[in-house]
């Protein structure tokens, strides 16, 4: 009862959180996309380039969230920006990398080959097989990799509070160092919450992009 | 016209060199479709993608009408090839109509060109446009997307097809009908076309030409009936069949086969008639004709002798009448479940042209063997 209570009066505290904890997730997904993808293209072209690089993300993602803060502290601190909003943006994007290049990657390579040899054989250029055959066929596979990063990177964000980042683990922190479990109770349901309503949303997304004919 | 000379591809793998396709030399002439035949790993698919490069040569030339491609450049070497692939390999994610027009499109055809286009071969293979061109892969039936790969590949109007096995996917019904439309189109469109196949009976029926390979080589390049009638080594005997001469028979028509149109008797002649006819031309039989000449009936020389009067009061009916432009193996079949020797043959208006004889029909097929036998013992005698 305490903590709906306190969820009623802190409404607008924890919606501009939550918004907040949007912006920095998206912000990080979305540079994540923008590296991922073109990588996971890449290392189609060359198996040995692939292991390692699909190697190197899997490490990436072992290194616990709280340890790679600490790591950036001293690194980001030479250009002042130590704690914060840069080194949680850093942290998602590094984070992200896995699923997206692991999804990207599996999707181009599991195009029928048949329908690759078709693509060759009537003539498109390398770029016109990826444009028009091999990236549409693998958009689904692609999506699903980037619903795995977002989900999974609202929980890591919460962590980032701890590095003055903001976001809905500020109502998680405070919750813990004040001993005040409405804050905590608060913010945790915010965080799943939020999770479950983004990963919903991008489905929706997954389905619209996914070309008419390809079953999802 | 399709020329290949020299053409040679040798595999590296950690087993070691594998020569796939060793020194072929072939020409097909314009509009001639030629069946690369054989059994799996000989060679045949191999040499056919060298054609477009999807298997770069290792040594050895192709020339297309008279043009090396190797000074090609390779992309718009393919958009000038047509290729079918046993897959199909239409594109899920493409409507049937965006399909059609991949190469025009990749051409920089306009719009309106590449879609009145598609239309007009959706058309040709009884695909209706307007139920189709909209649709996705997904939602036509096996056969029908084998139609829309055939077409997607002459969609730019190539004067070379390559089709890799492309009625091998399809259930036995829909293949002869999907052949027949291809050759009844091929009739029109004149490509030159080589096609790779595993199966005899294919060969025969699709082929101007048939080049049976094994283990990498060239071993027979003719024409079917040659090939069946003539198989140059153990090898291209066994891979033909033990009943080659019967499927020699697919390969001629009754208008081949027939004596032409003797003179047939009326309802209304007498049967003396009838009897001088049979003892002028010694017959044993003659046909009996109605007033448009249709063959209704026959008169042996044995019920002209027995019986007077008119031949419409004393003639045996016809067990089974043969077309013209019909191929010998129906023929046969129609004279063994008739139990019959002997057939008139009618025109497309079912007017009588011909009598066809099971005599004349293993006449025919013997012809080959007799003159290269009589070749043989001439050069015989020639060294005694």
């Amino acid at each position: 009862m305490e903590t709906l209570a306190f969820i009623a009066e802190s409404w607008s505290l924890i919606f501009s959180l939550t918004l907040e904890h949007i912006s920095l997730v998206s912000v990080a997904v979305g540079l994540a996309i923008l590296t991922g993808v073109p990588i996971g293209i890449a290392i189609t072209q060359n198996e040995s380039v692939a292991a390692v690089v699909l190697y190197a993300a899997s490490i990436i993602i072992t290194v616990p969230s709280i340890a790679l803060f600490g790591l950036m502290i001293p690194v980001l601190s030479l250009f002042g920006q130590g704690i914060g909003y840069l080194p949680a943006v850093i942290a998602v994007l590094l984070y992200s990398q896995l699923p997206i290049i692991r999804n990207t990657y599996a999707a181009i390579n599991n195009v029928d080959p048949a329908l690759r040899e078709a693509a060759r054989g009537l003539g498109m250029t390398p770029v016109q097989r990826l444009r028009l055959v091999e990236i549409p066929l693998a958009i689904p596979v692609i999506f699903a990799g980037i619903r795995t990063a977002v989900v999974m990177n609202i929980g890591v964000m919460a962590i980032a509070a701890y590095i003055g980042a903001g976001g809905l683990g500020t109502l998680i922190s405070r919750g813990i160092t004040q001993t005040d479990p409405r804050q905590l109770i608060a913010g945790a349901l915010a965080v799943s919450l939020l999770a479950i309503i983004a990963d919903y949303a991008l489905l929706y997304c997954q389905r619209k992009l996914t070309p008419k004919g390809v079953s999802a | 016209m399709i020329q290949l000379e020299n053409l040679t591809k040798i595999f590296e793998t950690p087993d070691g060199v594998v020569t796939a396709a060793d020194n072929i030399n072939m020409t097909v002439p314009q509009g001639e479709i030629c069946v690369l035949l054989g059994p799996s790993g000989c060679g045949k698919t191999t040499t056919l993608k060298m054609l477009n490069r999807i298997i770069p040569p290792t040594s050895g030339r192709v020339m297309i009408n008279g043009e090396d491609t190797s000074t090609l450049d390779t992309i718009s070497l393919r958009r000038n090839i047509g290729y079918v692939i046993q897959q199909i390999g239409l594109f899920p994610n493409m409507t049937i109509a965006e399909n059609i027009s991949i190469v025009p499109r990749l051409l920089g055809w306009d719009k309106k060109r590449y879609l009145a286009r598609a239309e007009e071969l959706l058309a040709m293979v009884a695909l209706e446009p307007k139920t189709f061109m909209q649709r996705y892969p997904r939602e036509l039936s096996g056969g029908q997307q084998q139609r829309v790969g055939v077409i997607r590949a002459l969609a730019a109007d190539p004067p070379v097809m390559l089709m890799d096995e492309p009625f091998g996917a399809i259930d036995p019904i829909n293949r002869e009908v999907i052949q027949d439309e291809f050759l009844k189109m091929q009739e029109e469109l004149q490509k030159t076309i080589l096609f790779v196949s595993h199966d005899i009976d294919e060969a025969v029926k699709m082929a101007d030409k048939v080049a049976i390979f094994n283990a990498g080589k060239l071993i027979q390049f003719d024409s079917p009936d040659a090939l069946l009638a003539h198989p140059c080594n153990k090898f291209v005997e066994d891979f033909v069949g033990t009943d080659r001469t019967l499927k020699r028979l697919r390969l001629a028509k009754v208008a081949d086969v027939m004596t032409p149109a003797p003179t047939p008797v009326k309802p209304d002649d007498d049967l003396q008639t009838a009897l001088q006819i049979m003892q002028n031309n010694d017959y044993v039989a003659v046909t009996m004709v109605d007033t448009l000449g249709r063959p209704i009936g026959s008169i042996t020389r044995d019920l002209a002798t027995a019986k007077r009067g008119r031949c419409g009061d004393h003639f045996y009916g016809l067990r089974a009448i043969a077309r013209v432009d019909d191929d010998l193996r129906s023929v046969a079949s129609a004279m063994f479940s008739k139990d019959t020797t002997w057939m008139p043959c009618v025109d497309d208006e079912g007017i009588f042209r011909g009598e066809i004889s099971q005599r004349g029909v293993t006449h025919y097929l013997g012809a080959t063997y007799r003159s290269r036998e009589a070749q043989q013992t001439g050069v015989q005698h020639g060294e005694v």
